[in-house]
């Protein structure tokens, strides 16, 4: 958004109106734009969404309420909270490690490393379901080895987290990593020269700078785990009440005509999409002050130091 | 600096090379090694089979056509976000993000739902002969509800950063509006507008989830080539389905190079 980073000046120019040549666009132009992009987001984004929630609630409140009591529906949501419970936490750990290794690092394998964290994105979801079937599934490579030792990862529970955490992994370091490389090393290289062991560095000094875009990774890679499809569709077997996540019950109620628990289960994941959009919004708002903060003390490296002495202290 | 106040990021490196070899390196060396499972006969005689070929015709028909709509819409939109203020400006600007939140099984079931004859979109288009239900253009309209930030996100930092005293000049210089936004402006976006649409085709190309509920997979017609993955996979054809993902995989790296390229030629201009 562009109000917020170069801030004052640019509101300033902003408020001063048109200054020497430039012209603005001509009143229909601006007005027939505005139109054409609500319109389009309107039919594209707000009419999907409305309808949601509209389908949802057709039936009644009361109908609403005993889809969310079928027990597939309970268990469904149980089985996504737990997957995202263990995922989330897991690539907000190995997502801050990466970024750190990834930015600091001196190592040729550093471009190669860093597209192969890129890479999870760039895979269809089905492809990401079917290499691990062919290692885990039943004819997969340790697949009989499994099966003989009497662990279940394909069709379980294992396996949609082990999916999860692929399709998820990006979120995290991408956020972290251009964080970690407009603030620099300096700071990190004081904190151990004034005596903090590595351990204490990264928790006052490079934790508390990177916080923001480690929340704003972590949800993000929530909503994309709570909300997966392909992947886990491919390794979850899809039993009822067993492998069933939501998103995977959206599809095997509307499969079965039970039109208004589709719309029901589905509502709950458009909700979580709401809060995610929301908390995003604010979150960007606190990252790029936390950029703006990382480049002003670029400018004036001296107030580095009090601040870490405040830290150690 | 001695060696005790150095940054060594040794042990994160060895964490970060385990994780990636476990999750990403190793998953993806098997799929490789599994597609010799075949032979080359076979392997070809999969890859282009009818039902393969009509299959990516549509995937990459649709996730092209899907590209075109939000490179013409998204240039639209970033351009009113970053040039015009006005009531519900920073709800739009929020609205972007939408299909990047919602869980691509929601966004099928929602819009199978608005275009059928009933819907409340379909009961304006089916009675002209718009079926944009289980078709290929219910396809189409799907992807390019999941691709629709890319253009948008990847041109707003560079609008925004296109120098007032550009237009100025090219004002001064006697262009009118037009000329300045053809002549000045656009050739300064054509990058990220390029990488934009190269990154929305990327993910229209992989999308599964929404397809799948609005396009009724019938074969020949309205099967996808993810959903032709996971066929073969029912049928336990383990082979067969490594073989067309091995295609959709190069697809998707050649379009991974294409960026990269994309990349180095907008830092070369901006």
């Amino acid at each position: 958004m562009s109000s917020a980073p170069s801030g004052l000046e640019k509101r300033k120019a902003e408020a001063a109106g048109p200054v020497g040549l430039v012209r603005r666009d001509p009143a229909w132009l601006r007005a027939t734009l505005i139109a054409v992009a609500v319109g389009f987001i309107a039919i594209a984004v707000v009419a999907p969404l409305a309808n949601v929630f509209t389908q949802a609630l057709a039936n009644g409140i009361a109908a609403y309420f005993a889809a969310l009591r079928d027990p597939d529906t309970q268990h469904a949501i149980k089985l996504t909270l737990i997957v995202a419970a263990i995922v989330v936490p897991l690539n907000v750990v190995f997502g801050i490690v990466s970024a750190w290794a990834l930015t600091r690092a001196e190592t040729p394998a550093k471009t190669f490393l860093t597209s192969l964290v890129d890479l999870p994105f760039s895979v269809s979801p089905v492809i990401a379901g079917l290499i691990f079937i062919l290692i885990f599934g039943q004819h997969g490579y340790i697949g009989s080895w499994l099966r003989a030792h009497g662990i279940e990862v394909v069709f379980a529970l294992p396996g949609i987290v082990i999916a999860t955490i692929f399709v998820t992994f990006p979120f995290v370091t991408r956020e972290v990593m251009p964080i970690l490389q407009a603030l620099g090393n300096e700071e990190e290289e004081a904190a151990r020269m004034l005596g903090a062991s590595p351990w204490q560095t990264f928790w006052h000094v490079t934790l508390p700078n990177i916080r923001w875009g480690v929340l704003y990774g972590a949800i993000l890679c929530n909503a994309r785990a709570m909300g997966e499809f392909g992947a886990v569709s491919v390794v979850s077997g899809k039993i009822s009440g067993k492998t069933d996540t939501m998103p995977l019950l959206v599809e095997k109620l509307y499969n079965g005509y039970a039109v208004q628990g589709a719309f029901t289960v589905a509502s709950l994941l458009a909700f979580l999409a709401l809060i995610t959009l929301a908390l995003k919004t604010v979150l960007e708002w606190k990252n790029r002050e936390a950029l703006r903060i990382a480049a002003e003390s670029e400018l004036t490296r001296d107030d580095a130091a009090p601040r870490l002495a405040q830290h150690l202290a | 600096m001695n060696a005790q106040t150095t940054i060594r990021p040794g042990l994160a490196l060895g964490t970060t090379l385990l994780w990636l070899s476990l999750i990403v390196l190793i998953p993806l060396a098997g799929l490789i090694v599994k597609t010799t499972s075949l032979s080359w006969d076979e392997f070809v005689a999969t890859v282009t089979s009818d039902r393969a070929l009509s299959a990516y015709r549509l995937s990459f028909g649709a996730s092209f056509l899907a590209a075109v709509v939000n490179g013409f819409f998204g240039l639209l939109i970033a351009w009113v976000l970053v040039r015009y203020r006005f009531p519900g400006h920073r709800l739009l600007d929020s609205l972007v993000d939408f299909p990047f939140a919602l869980p691509t099984a929601v966004a099928g079931l929602t819009y199978s739902d608005l275009y059928v004859a009933r819907g409340w979109l379909g009961r304006w288009l089916v009675p002209f002969g718009v079926k944009a239900a289980f078709s290929p253009l219910a396809v189409v309209l799907v992807l390019v509800f999941v691709s629709l930030p890319f253009v948008i996100r990847t041109l707003q930092p560079i609008l925004e950063s296109v120098e007032q005293d550009l237009e100025e000049a090219a004002a001064s210089l006697g262009a009118t509006r037009w000329q300045a936004f053809r002549l000045v402006i656009l050739p300064m976006l054509l990058p990220a507008w390029l990488t934009g649409f190269a990154l929305a085709f990327a993910r229209a190309v992989g999308e599964y989830g929404s397809v799948v509920f609005v396009s009724g997979n019938m074969p020949y017609r309205t099967e996808i080539a993810p959903v032709l993955i996971t066929i073969q996979l029912e049928q336990f054809s383990y082979g067969k389905a490594t073989a067309i993902a091995v295609v959709l995989l190069s697809a998707s790296f050649s379009i991974l190079v294409l960026l990269n390229f994309l990349e180095r030629w907008s830092g070369e201009h901006v």
